[in-house]
């Protein structure tokens, strides 16, 4: 089986082909968010240089949120337009999934922690056991206040990675009741080539989607529709009232 | 299908249309899909930016897959692909962008990159088979005005441009403050239609040492203080009146500078182009005042005036004939400016 991968969810730009258990080409940027000019021609860089005929790989896969909403979409159209081109199934991978998979085999709680701005975090917890992936809790947004206190109930050892590690870093010591660690410099972002070997379980399991159905999953409404929520909800109150 | 015919896949996801269209030799459209995000954006009174994207990568396979069966043609067949890439909503054409991008990667087609206005100008080359440069097009819409010389094919001098609001603009804000919703435009015509152009006086604003540019958010101010002072009065507002003299208001001051720009310029030539463009009362007054000076007038039918891949198409034809081609790393550029490459 052959994954062609992107993820642009955050600052870093990734791109990879793996087939089987062998990674072909991973081509990973963590500089500036130019994704909407880097991303396609990483991917051409790759390809040549592996030779790659587009033609043979079996499923596009996505990072598909949640992350900078803009870089989703530009790595979900991406992904759409090459699906569409290729007649390929896309595979949407959750974008914290694919980060946490970066610690293939640690059998502690792992925790990615991505930097949501507005006081939050994407975040979830996962970890493996005797080689399976487990999610002990899928991909949320909330307070880092909110994921200590669910590790704290666990009450394991943790590792973080991602990039709400240095933006939270100091205020985990704080709040945490258990022994923790973060991930080394090599797998503590967005990689490409997780997310490719991720989606070789998902293909697995039948759980692709077409080009079309692809969406990314945002976990958080436009700030539009936030405003509108609330202000239809205090609309409501005051009728009670 | 003739040997030398060209074939171009366009797409267009600037504002909150998502559309694709397949257009041959860049005047024969053989499919113009457009699903429109309207109904949506009318909850907000007008358009969200983030939702008009989060829209887009909703609908843009469907709206590429159903313009290639229409047309009857696999990517196989086409000679490239074509893309808005600005100005516009940068979220937006972003998913335009990177779509096209990478059917253009994976089929090995050319990428063409179009200018929306000029998207907008080459509409009227689609029903107006005879109509080649050099002409002048007035393109009004929500988000632009511009008074346009086309010199040749991809070649234009702007020689008037909205200092402030755009027509399409005014019109909203306007319908919004006689409780009319979204988009003005339509709803403003109709209204019209029941009102008397003449009831109200409104001003028109001339710009000193440019004779072509426009501005309007003078007269939004006019009909909005006009508004405030019947309400303190107590006096009964006509809203049909309100609309027909703000659109009069509007009509005149589109008319007089493109009909001058014509004469000034010697052109023979007007068309017009934009969503505004599909405005009965415009269309009207301008095409009587093009008869009263000897000028042929060109207008697209409401369907290509809106927002619509099809126009893309036509643009990207002369765009491709003239060997404009965009790499992987093409990028949406919103405040793109006309005869940019």
């Amino acid at each position: 089986m052959k994954i062609l991968a992107l993820d642009s969810s955050g600052m870093v730009a990734s791109v990879a082909v793996a087939e089987d258990d062998t990674l072909l080409a991973e081509y990973t940027v963590n500089y500036k968010k130019t994704h909407s000019q880097t991303l396609l021609p990483m991917l051409d860089e790759i390809a040549r240089m592996i030779e790659l005929d587009l033609n043979t790989i079996d499923a596009v896969a996505v990072a598909g949120g949640p992350g900078s909403f803009t870089g989703l979409r530009i790595g979900a159209a991406t992904a759409k337009g090459l699906g569409l081109a290729l007649r390929k199934p896309l595979v949407n991978i959750p974008t914290v999934e694919g980060l946490a998979y970066n610690l293939f085999g640690v059998e502690k709680v792992i925790c990615p922690l991505m930097d949501a701005r507005r006081n939050q975090v994407y975040t979830g917890i996962y970890t493996f056991a005797g080689g399976e992936f487990q999610v002990l809790a899928p991909q949320m947004a909330v307070s880092v206040g909110e994921i200590a206190e669910k590790l704290n109930e666990i009450g394991r050892e943790v590792v973080f990675l991602g990039d709400g590690v240095p933006v939270y870093r100091e205020m985990l010591g704080g709040l945490l009741k258990v022994p923790y660690q973060f991930a080394s410099a090599h797998l503590n972002r967005q990689r490409a080539a997780s997310v490719a070997a991720l989606a070789m379980e998902y293909v697995r399991e039948g759980k692709t989607e077409t080009a079309a159905e692809h969406k990314p999953e945002y976990l958080r409404m436009s700030q539009a529709e936030r405003e509108r929520a609330a202000k239809e909800a205090k609309y409501h109150e005051d009728q009670n009232h | 299908m003739n040997e030398k015919d060209t074939l171009i896949l366009a797409i267009e996801s600037s504002c909150d249309e998502t559309a694709a269209a397949v257009v041959k030799n860049g005047r024969e459209v053989l499919s113009n899909v457009i699903s429109s995000q309207i109904e949506l954006h009318k909850l907000y009174g007008g358009v969200v930016p983030e939702i008009a994207s989060r829209k887009h990568i909703e609908k843009i396979n469907q709206v590429i897959e159903e313009a290639l069966a229409v047309a009857g043609v696999r990517l196989a067949d086409l000679d490239a692909v074509a893309v808005t890439y600005g100005p516009g909503l940068v979220g937006a054409l972003l998913v335009g962008v990177a779509e096209a991008k990478a059917i253009s990667y994976a089929s090995g087609l050319p990428l063409v990159g179009v200018h929306h206005i000029e998207g907008h100008i080459s509409a009227n080359y689609i029903e107006n088979k005879d109509l080649e440069p050099p002409f002048l097009c007035l393109v009004v819409s929500g988000g632009h005005t511009h008074l346009v010389k086309v010199q040749d094919y991809g070649v234009y001098e702007i020689m008037g441009r909205t200092r402030d609001d755009a027509a399409g603009e005014a019109f909203d804000k306007v319908a919004r403050a006689i409780g009319l919703g979204y988009p003005g435009g339509p709803k403003i015509d109709r209204l019209s239609a029941e009102g008397n152009a003449d009831a109200i006086h409104f001003p028109k604003a001339k710009i000193a040492d440019a004779p072509y540019d426009f501005s309007f958010s003078g007269l939004k101010s006019a009909v909005l203080n006009y508004l405030n002072g019947c309400k303190m009065k107590g006096e009964t507002i006509v809203e049909a009146d309100v609309a027909a003299s703000f659109q009069k208001a509007v009509v005149d001051v589109l008319v007089e500078h493109a009909i001058l720009a014509a004469k000034e310029t010697g052109m023979n030539k007007l068309a017009i182009a934009g969503g505004v463009a599909s405005n009965g009362t415009l269309r009207r007054a301008m095409e009587e005042a093009c008869r009263e000076n000897g000028i042929s007038f060109y207008h697209p039918s409401p369907i290509f005036c809106t927002d619509n891949a099809a126009m893309i198409g036509a643009a990207a034809y002369y765009e491709y004939r003239n060997g404009v081609r965009h790499g992987l790393d093409l990028n949406a550029v919103p405040n793109l400016k006309l005869g940019e490459r």
